[in-house]
């Protein structure tokens, strides 16, 4: 079968390359820029909200103690406790800096998440990892950190021959890479999803407009509308996710289960 | 020879399938089971639902990782 000239095409992952804004700074793609963006963004909003802070907050710093609020009581204190003061800092910038950098994926005209360029959310697990690594290190020592992941305490002896591989490689290394991953790819996949169903969209009702394609082209409207709909929820819900599990590493670094 | 049924597209797209397979039964029961200890205990809703996002987000690694994995293995 030979494909159609004005045969529909599906996106693909020439949606994630960009071409340099600059010719001749090949990082500064629109990825990087939105990411500048993003941390500007999250000062200045930050700034804007707490640099006078009154008793009675008003306007801007009611947004931003609500925020505030929810991270500190739904995401650092359940897993950090009483510790969960020393490490709002990192983890408020976390959930601010992935929330409004997801959130880009559905603002008009800068529709991209950029956190669904792999660079973005590796390095950000990259350091998480390493934090964790040199938290477990300094609080249990190094043989007390690699103890306490492998050799989980009461199971009979003779099944530390499987757990503590499996413990080791899925507690030092697969979490993190998961950490990355499941950001990475949410982001991707549901912009890559709003992409398929409005191009379809674009093709079928305008580009090419048949009597038999017009329902597929309004059915596909339709679902991009739905799909943002979700797409938003999904965007807030990983970014809560990340620093979520931000929180849990630390905690499980400062006190290994024993 | 002449072909009677050829499949086109991309492999990928079936590794996606069966890599979701998995954690849409895992989500299905965090979420079922979720509910249910929610309604028997409605005034720990709040602990519930954290730990019900926990494991969902546990489960739904898995399928994530089929969606990167299909593209970075593609021909």
């Amino acid at each position: 079968m030979t494909p159609l000239a004005d045969e529909f095409q599906a996106p693909g992952l020439g949606l994630f390359e960009w071409p340099p804004i600059i010719s001749g700074v090949e990082w500064f793609n629109k990825p990087a820029l939105l990411a500048l963006v993003a941390a500007l963004l999250a000062i200045v909003l930050m700034y804007a909200a707490f640099a006078r802070p009154k008793l009675v907050p008003r306007g801007m710093q009611n947004a931003g103690e609500m925020v505030y609020d929810f991270t500190k009581e739904q995401i650092a204190r359940p897993f950090l406790g009483k510790d969960s003061d020393r490490w709002m800092p990192l983890i408020f910038s976390l959930f601010l800096f992935i929330l409004l950098g997801n959130l880009f994926g559905s603002v008009i005209f800068l529709q991209y998440p950029f956190m669904a360029n792999i660079g973005y959310p590796a390095i950000l697990a990259i350091g998480v990892w390493l934090l964790v690594t040199f938290l477990g290190m300094k609080h249990n020592g190094a043989w007390g950190y690699f103890k306490g992941i492998m050799f989980p305490p009461g199971l009979p002896g003779w099944i530390y021959v499987l757990v503590a591989p499996i413990e080791l490689i899925s507690t030092f290394l697969l979490r993190h890479i998961t950490h990355c991953i499941r950001l990475f790819a949410t982001m991707m996949a549901g912009h890559l999803i709003i992409s398929l169903f409005s191009e379809a969209g674009w093709h079928f009702l305008f580009t090419n407009l048949t009597p038999l394609g017009a329902p597929v082209g309004v059915v596909a409207v339709i679902m991009t509308i739905l799909l943002t709909a979700f797409e938003l929820f999904i965007q807030a819900l990983q970014a809560y996710v990340f620093a979520l599990l931000t929180a849990m590493f630390i905690n499980d670094a400062l006190h290994p289960a024993h | 020879m002449s072909v009677v049924a050829e499949v086109t597209g991309n492999l990928g797209s079936i590794g996606y399938g069966l890599a979701a397979i998995g954690p849409g039964v895992g989500i299905g029961i965090i979420f079922g089971q979720g509910v249910q200890a929610i309604a028997r205990q409605p005034e720990a809703y709040g602990l519930i639902r954290q730990n019900m996002i926990l494991g969902f987000v546990f489960a739904e690694a898995l399928a994530l990782i089929g969606v990167a994995l299909a593209f970075a293995f593609q021909g």
